[in-house]
């Protein structure tokens, strides 16, 4: 069987930065397995300009973004396998993929990183009723065909769901000569971001319906409209408030769920609000010398958090395959807990020995809070206690925490994140 | 007088901004909770821009359409016009990243280039 010191699943955004921070890392023998045709993940498929603020301060297009991380990888000489499905990975860390070249086979690896990003949440989960007509399009699928393939899926549209993708589509559906009808949101506030909401609804005159969704769906072999109803605290329609929009075609755009069917396959723990790994400071997963990073963790609002996590995954990795981690053995960690007001934190574990000098800590709040305090408790007592104008679930927040900082407490247990209002 | 109402764009806070005009004048900004409100408010109703990315066809590559960008944001009231013009082009493969698809967009004297590479199909 051939073997390699790291393999790592997906070729996107972090699988390109896990990869590229391995190799300068000081590890020669990385392959990444890819099952589209080139590198770069979904970014290929964002055409739209907003990403790399962070990385490169500057404002690149998705495909440009890609390139910046595809041209490192070319230029270390990575081994890459495109158009290459990963159908199990074996706790032992045996990979078995196929292509159309090799067939199928076994790779055995050193240590894995997991990088396989996430997809839609598709119309059957949501129980709409009606029929099931063409027409109905998850967002991101759209944007494939429009921007990859070249083609319109319709012309006139209602989008359910304002995450970032619904937005940018209405906009991109509008360029191409399509008239959107209107955006219903279920939640009282957007998910997307403010810009978005302004540079492609609001440039365009197209409505953004809050505490709105569908309710049916007209049409037997196409989409002829959809109905919207006003929905009340508890997300139930309002009767009465049914309004009709004729359409050919309706966009979903209602999140986004970690892709981690080979990390279940591979016994994996997961944790059930992010629907990725439970992951250590390392960024390890509960099976030792598996790694995991970008989407397939936790889902991201930026590509260039993405970079950076993915960056630490690739260190992390290194340093097991090296073993240079300062203490092979696993403590236990300190554990961090979600309190009030926060969903869940990445990592959810910390040993001060193993961790890097600065860990930045993700978490993501339950609501919308202004004039907020961010507070991090080492057991009953706050060391960190920070105000926000504002904190929103569709915005990532971090904290980072020094390791100088967690070695003055020995006998630390848990650090609790919690959102405290004035 | 007349009053612009926007969405500052900064923060998730998405402060509504009024702008009051007299005519091209600024009278007064409000409802800004901070400097950077101000500061783009100020440019949105004087002279707003935006960055367009779109496609255009490309025969004989790896991909049937090819991602461009205006190198520089353009007027935004110039936006369908651009759009426009990239309808009726055509390219041949291969194309590079950053290479010219159209020389000043609908006379905003700005280029619209590409951001991707499309290989030529090895037939």
């Amino acid at each position: 069987m051939e073997s390699y010191e790291i393999v790592i699943i997906g070729g996107g955004p972090a699988g390109l930065a896990a990869a590229v921070s391995a190799r300068k890392s000081g590890i020669e023998d990385i392959v990444i397995l890819e099952r589209d045709r080139e590198l770069g993940g979904i970014l290929n498929q964002c055409i739209h300009n907003g990403f790399g603020l962070h990385t490169f301060q500057e404002e690149l297009t998705g495909p440009e973004y890609a390139r910046r991380f595809v041209s490192q990888v070319e230029e270390l000489g990575i081994e890459y396998r495109l158009n290459t499905m990963v159908m199990d990975i074996s706790p032992e860390k045996t990979v078995t993929a196929m292509n159309r070249e090799e067939g199928l086979f076994q790779l055995q690896a050193g240590a894995v990183i997991l990088a396989m990003g996430c997809r839609e949440r598709p119309r059957g989960a949501l129980n709409i009723p009606g029929y099931r007509p063409a027409g109905i399009y998850s967002a991101g699928t759209a944007q494939r065909l429009v921007n990859m393939e070249g083609f319109l899926p319709g012309r006139e549209v209602v989008i359910l769901g304002s995450g970032d993708i619904g937005l940018i589509m209405a906009r991109r559906m509008t360029l191409e000569g399509a008239r959107v009808r209107g955006v219903a949101e279920l939640m009282p506030y957007s998910g997307g971001l403010k810009r978005n909401i302004v540079q492609c609804l609001d440039d365009y005159g197209i409505p953004l319906k809050l505490s709105h969704t569908v309710v049916d769906i007209k049409g037997k072999e196409r989409v002829e409209g959809v109905t919207l109803a006003q929905v009340d605290g508890q997300g139930k329609p309002v009767p009465g408030t049914e309004e009709f929009y004729p359409c050919d075609t309706l966009l979903l755009s209602v999140g986004l769920i970690p892709e981690n069917e080979l990390s279940r396959g591979m016994g994996v723990e997961l944790n059930p609000v992010t629907s990725g790994p439970r992951v250590n400071e390392s960024l390890e997963t509960s099976i030792e010398g598996v790694f995991a990073c970008g989407n397939v963790l936790h889902v991201h609002d930026l590509v260039d958090f993405v970079s950076e996590e993915a960056a630490a995954a690739g260190r992390y990795a290194a340093a097991y395959v090296k073993n240079t981690d300062k203490d092979s053995e696993r403590r236990a960690g300190i554990r961090i807990k979600p309190g009030e007001g926060v969903r869940y934190t990445v990592p959810e574990t910390i040993d001060p020995v193993r961790m890097e000098e600065k860990l930045p800590l993700r978490f993501r709040v339950d609501r919308v809070y202004e004039n907020c305090y961010v507070s991090i408790y080492f057991e009953n007592r706050r060391i960190f206690h920070k105000k926000r104008r504002v904190a929103a679930p569709g915005e990532m927040e971090e904290v980072g925490l020094e390791r100088k900082e967690l070695l003055k407490y020995p006998h630390l247990k848990e650090i609790t994140v919690r959102i405290e209002e004035e | 007088m007349e009053i612009k109402n926007l969405t500052c764009i900064n923060c998730p806070l998405g402060c509504a901004i009024k702008v009051e005009m007299d005519g091209e004048t600024i009278l007064h900004v409000k409802g800004n909770t901070c400097k950077r409100g101000e500061v783009y408010a100020r440019r949105e109703v004087t002279a707003p821009v935006r960055m367009v990315t779109s496609t255009v066809r490309v025969t004989g590559g790896t991909l049937p359409v090819l991602s461009v960008k205006t190198r520089e944001p353009i007027p935004k009231e110039k936006i369908f016009a651009c759009v426009q013009a990239l309808k009726v082009i055509e390219l041949l493969a291969p194309v590079h990243a950053g290479d010219v698809v159209l020389k000043n967009a609908a006379d905003t004297g700005v280029d619209i280039v590409a951001t991707k590479n499309v290989a030529l199909v090895k037939s």
